[in-house]
């Protein structure tokens, strides 16, 4: 895509330069191809190109069990395992009117938080990456890791873990879930002090994101963001507190909102996020009681017939789940809302009239998981 | 007329010259990995050799022998002479660095001046590899590093103007062998012999020629034209194997050469503290020298890994707010170093003048720059929200009692 | 599968038993006391299927509905949140195109439901409406062949460019699907 700019009388014929970014790249967040038509360092269009994750999920759900869907499910958004399979359990739940009894609730509660931290700082790691700077990315993801060990003793594995079900979680937590999250709560504040303190107001990274990629609220909201993104541009909108899933709302925490609408506020929304999740948690400790992890469920879920959508919020944004029963122990129809799918849309009007190293920096402000883009 | 001695003898420095940049050079890039991992928390070289001091040999052995690979497109002979042309420069700034009284291939009594115009040779280069690469990402890369370097240039000459202005003479050996001149009457002693480095002296001068050099250098947080991530290398990235070693020797070289210059210019070298003073007037010359060149090289060390440092720390400036910071900050601040030295040597004031009035500046322009562009105060823009009942009885998200 | 496919057998109830019988909140059942008259023009079937009020209009009417839907000051769907093809063409030979719709203000969501055709599946595009429907149309036509009229770029987007067929569909041949 190269135009011509047709220059004033006498002055030199310009040509758009065409340049690739992706699909391997290192900045994008996956398989992600963007093209750039720039104008010396300026980005004059953007077509982006998504399909390069694609794996028929929706399809593949189609033909198989709810409790196959979950590992599905999983691999939607693979940097935040635990709150997709809330999604997807959420669903099911809803559309057969299960209770799910409290311990179960409190478990995946304590995980999804936990997860929210673990996924944003990878964001924050790759957001300063994009930035240059490389230090960061080491230290959360040394953070990550230890979050990860307690998802591995849990669940028994480090990602994709295949831990909740339709009317609980798979088994109990062990005896020493509560010291070890406590232990663990105390290092990752720790580690998100030091990361705060080290990239959220220095000089260099205030420079390359204040006022870049600036989305107004109505704008936001037009095009479908969620979650930091739109909470960044001065939308006070949290599933959480405002259709509560879970038991969220026996518990007090705070929601960052931004009010500029820029990278940087959606960058430090979720620094803010994770102090708040690390709140959460500490909460669901406190209130966790010992009892059943799962509702009295026949060992197959057949849901009646009907229609369900229910959503959640992933650390990305508004997830969300519409399910068509028709009564058999597969889904009729099976849809997943990504929010990286509806928080990348605006890409062409955030990058386009801004820099390239910008355009780096907006996408990786978007915080976008390819896996669920795609699905 | 130039005898048979003298030019056995310059080939004979020019080859151990060679040899020891060689080695100084490939124990840097042990040095820095070495020091980023650990900044980074991880352990870096450590399998070649011990501590991985081997690292580099094999890194160099590795490159020698990869497959030389040249883009179908690319005009064979500037492709293959760009790195030479930016090694080149590289080289013949060493000529005239002395390492110690006397120690240098080539007394020139107009050194500063030469190394001003070779280090701005180096752009030619650069632009050559960027063109000659066939590649857009290359081309773009060789466009930031033009623009970058030319513009940076600027201060470290001015900065180098004001030291020269400051020691009375162009000649490299003047300015850290600290012979004291005499101007208007008074002497001005100021390194080795008792006298202060000139980074108490100039300390304006200083931060000047420091942070133009990373931008000269091509390094964080000037980095923007090899960002990996975003144009992937820059103008060097069709280059591999020992094109490519040929580049990343000019990086190291070049780093080495910014951190002998700070050192020399205003760390007072291998003169400060005067190995005279410290082994007595009676030591042999070849202690005195070797004890100089020792100082020399552990300051130089030092402020290579404060460059290293700033590589593991800081995010990269886009290239517009390079360019601004090097034409609104730093510029004006070495023009007003050059004025302030000029202005105390014409009227004649005391050195201690000079301090007194470049600390100060410095630290407003710091706090200015401060208070614009990173008060957290001003610059943290998001709330605090909870979830509150409203007068209707709904459930919502509000302010945070304290937050607007 | 072993359940069978009829979801769409004519309601045995009465709609407002359906409502009432269903799981909607205070709101919900404001909101579906509410829909059929200020949708009155365009004839709409509002139920309600668990908690969500669901509207089924004829496919023509869809954008001037999503138009009302957006600007009418009670109303207020701002925010798009999911467009759904769900395929009943073995059963009733049709395609239902499913909007769900959330108003941030009223805090209030409903699911407008249209039903195309197979032997001709088009609808008016809403992305004029909502930026947000977008990429969710060029999906839903990639892999279903819904023709969503007046959108202004319908290409493949998760599929590859050159990819025949509209793998969504319950008749794509998965079993019998030869080597790309």
């Amino acid at each position: 895509m190269t135009a011509r700019v047709p220059g004033a009388a006498g002055s030199p014929q310009t040509l758009d330069m065409m340049v690739n970014m992706g699909p391997q790249h290192p900045a994008t967040h996956g398989v992600f191809r963007m093209e750039l038509a720039i104008d010396g360092e300026r980005v004059v269009g953007l077509i982006p190109h998504i399909g390069y994750l694609h794996r028929g999920s929706e399809k593949l759900c189609e033909h198989e069990i709810y409790s196959q869907i979950i590992t599905l499910f999983d691999r939607l958004d693979y940097v935040s395992n635990f709150n997709n399979e809330l999604g997807l359990v959420l669903a099911v739940e809803k559309l057969m009117e299960i209770q799910v009894p409290e311990r179960a609730s409190y478990v995946r509660m304590i995980l999804c938080e936990l997860n929210r931290i673990a996924s944003h700082l990878l964001f924050v790691g790759t957001f300063a990456l994009d930035a240059g700077a490389m230090t960061p990315s080491l230290y959360t993801f040394r953070d990550r890791e230890m979050i990860q060990a307690l998802f591995e003793a849990t669940s028994g594995a480090r990602m994709m873990h295949n831990f909740f079900r339709v009317g609980g979680i798979k088994e109990d937590v062990a005896d020493d879930f509560v010291v070890r999250v406590d232990r663990l709560l105390g290092e990752l504040e720790r580690g998100i002090d030091e990361v705060d303190g080290m990239l959220s107001f220095g000089e260099v990274l205030l420079a390359r994101t204040k006022g870049v990629g600036v989305i107004s609220g109505p704008d936001a909201i037009d095009w479908g963001m969620s979650g930091p993104c739109l909470r960044a541009s001065n939308v006070p909108y949290d599933v959480r507190i405002d259709e509560p899933y879970c038991l969220y709302d026996r518990v007090e925490f705070g929601v960052p909102v931004g009010t500029q609408g820029d990278s940087w506020d959606r960058y430090y929304t979720r620094v803010v996020e994770m102090r708040e999740s690390v709140k959460i948690v500490r909460q669901c400790l406190a209130q966790l009681q010992p009892g059943p992890i799962m509702a009295q469920l026949r060992r197959i879920a057949r849901p009646p017939k009907g229609e369900v959508y229910a959503h959640a919020e992933n650390p990305r944004g508004d997830f969300g789940v519409y399910i068509v029963s028709d009564g058999g122990e597969r889904p009729y129809r099976l849809k997943v809302r990504p929010p990286s799918y509806c928080n990348l849309m605006p890409l062409r009007d955030l990058v386009v009239g801004s820099y390239i190293a910008d355009a780096v920096v907006i996408l990786g402000s978007l915080d976008i998981v390819l896996g669920e883009v795609d699905r | 007329m130039v005898t048979w001695s003298e030019v056995v003898l310059t080939a004979l420095g020019l080859g151990a010259l060679f040899a020891a940049l060689m080695t100084v050079v490939l124990s840097l890039t042990w040095l820095e990995r070495k020091l980023l991992a650990r900044i980074q928390r991880r352990a870096g070289p450590s399998v070649v050799g011990p501590h991985g001091l081997l690292q580099p040999v094999a890194d160099a052995i590795k490159l020698l022998t990869k497959e030389d690979v040249r883009p179908a497109d690319a005009p064979r002979f500037l492709f293959w002479f760009a790195p030479v042309m930016v090694v080149l420069p590289s080289y013949m700034l060493w000529v005239i660095i002395p390492f110690g009284d006397g120690l240098l291939v080539r007394a020139m009594e107009l050194g500063l001046i030469y190394l001003i115009a070779l280090s701005v040779l180096e752009v030619v280069g650069l632009l050559l590899a960027g063109w000659g690469s066939a590649s857009k990402y290359s081309l773009l890369g060789g466009f930031r590093a033009a623009a970058q370097l030319v513009s940076y240039e600027i201060p470290i000459i001015i900065v180098i103007i004001a030291v020269a202005v400051f020691v009375q003479s162009l000649d490299l050996r003047d300015v850290v062998g600290g012979h004291a001149t005499t101007i208007a009457g008074r002497t001005m002693s100021y390194a080795g012999q008792g006298g202060v480095p000139l980074a108490l002296v100039m300390p304006l001068g200083l931060v000047v020629l420091f942070i133009a050099g990373l931008a000269e250098l091509g390094r964080t947080p000037f980095d923007i034209h090899h960002a990996e991530s975003e144009v992937v290398g820059g103008p060097f990235v069709e280059y591999s194997g020992a094109h490519w070693a040929v580049f990343y020797l000019a990086e190291y070289m070049n780093t080495f050469f910014i951190a002998t210059l700070t050192v020399l210019l205003f760390f007072g070298g291998w003169s400060w503290p005067s190995p005279a003073s410290v082994l007595g007037d009676s030591a042999p010359p070849l202690a005195v020298n070797a004890l100089g060149a020792a100082w020399l090289m552990a300051k130089v060390y030092a402020v290579a890994g404060v460059i290293f440092w700033f590589r593991g720390t800081y995010p990269r400036l886009r290239i517009d707010q390079l360019m601004a910071f090097g034409w609104q900050v730093l510029i004006p601040l070495s023009f007003a170093n050059l004025i302030l030295v000029a202005t105390v040597l014409y009227y004649g004031w005391p050195t201690w003048t000079l301090p007194l009035i470049s600390v100060p500046l410095l630290a407003v322009v710091a706090r200015v720059a401060f208070r614009r562009y990173a008060d957290p105060r001003k610059m943290k823009t998001v709330r605090m929200f909870t979830r509150s009942t409203r007068a209707d009885g709904e459930t919502v998200l509000a302010p945070q009692a304290g937050e607007s | 599968m072993t359940g069978n496919g009829d979801r769409h057998a004519p309601p045995a109830r009465d709609q407002a038993e359906a409502v009432a019988s269903s799981r909607l909140t205070a709101r919900g059942q404001a909101l579906s006391k509410l829909l059929p008259g200020a949708l009155s023009k365009f004839r709409p079937t509002v139920g309600a299927e668990i908690d969500e009020v669901t509207c089924l209009v004829g496919r023509e009417w869809v954008v001037d509905v999503a138009v009302l839907l957006k600007s009418d000051t009670a109303l207020a769907f701002d925010y798009f949140r999911l467009l759904t093809v769900v395929d009943y063409v073995e059963t009733a030979r049709e395609f239902e195109v499913v909007y769900h719709l959330y108003s941030l203000e009223r805090r209030h969501k409903m699911a407008l439901k249209t039903r195309v055709p197979e032997s001709d599946p088009w609808v008016t595009s809403v992305s004029g409406v909502w930026r947000g429907a977008n990429w969710y149309e060029r999906e839903m036509h990639d892999l279903f062949g819904v023709v969503f009229r007046g959108h202004p770029d319908l290409d493949r987007l998760i599929l590859p460019d050159d990819f025949e067929g509209f793998p969504g569909r319950k008749a794509y041949p998965l079993y019998e699907y030869g080597e790309y």
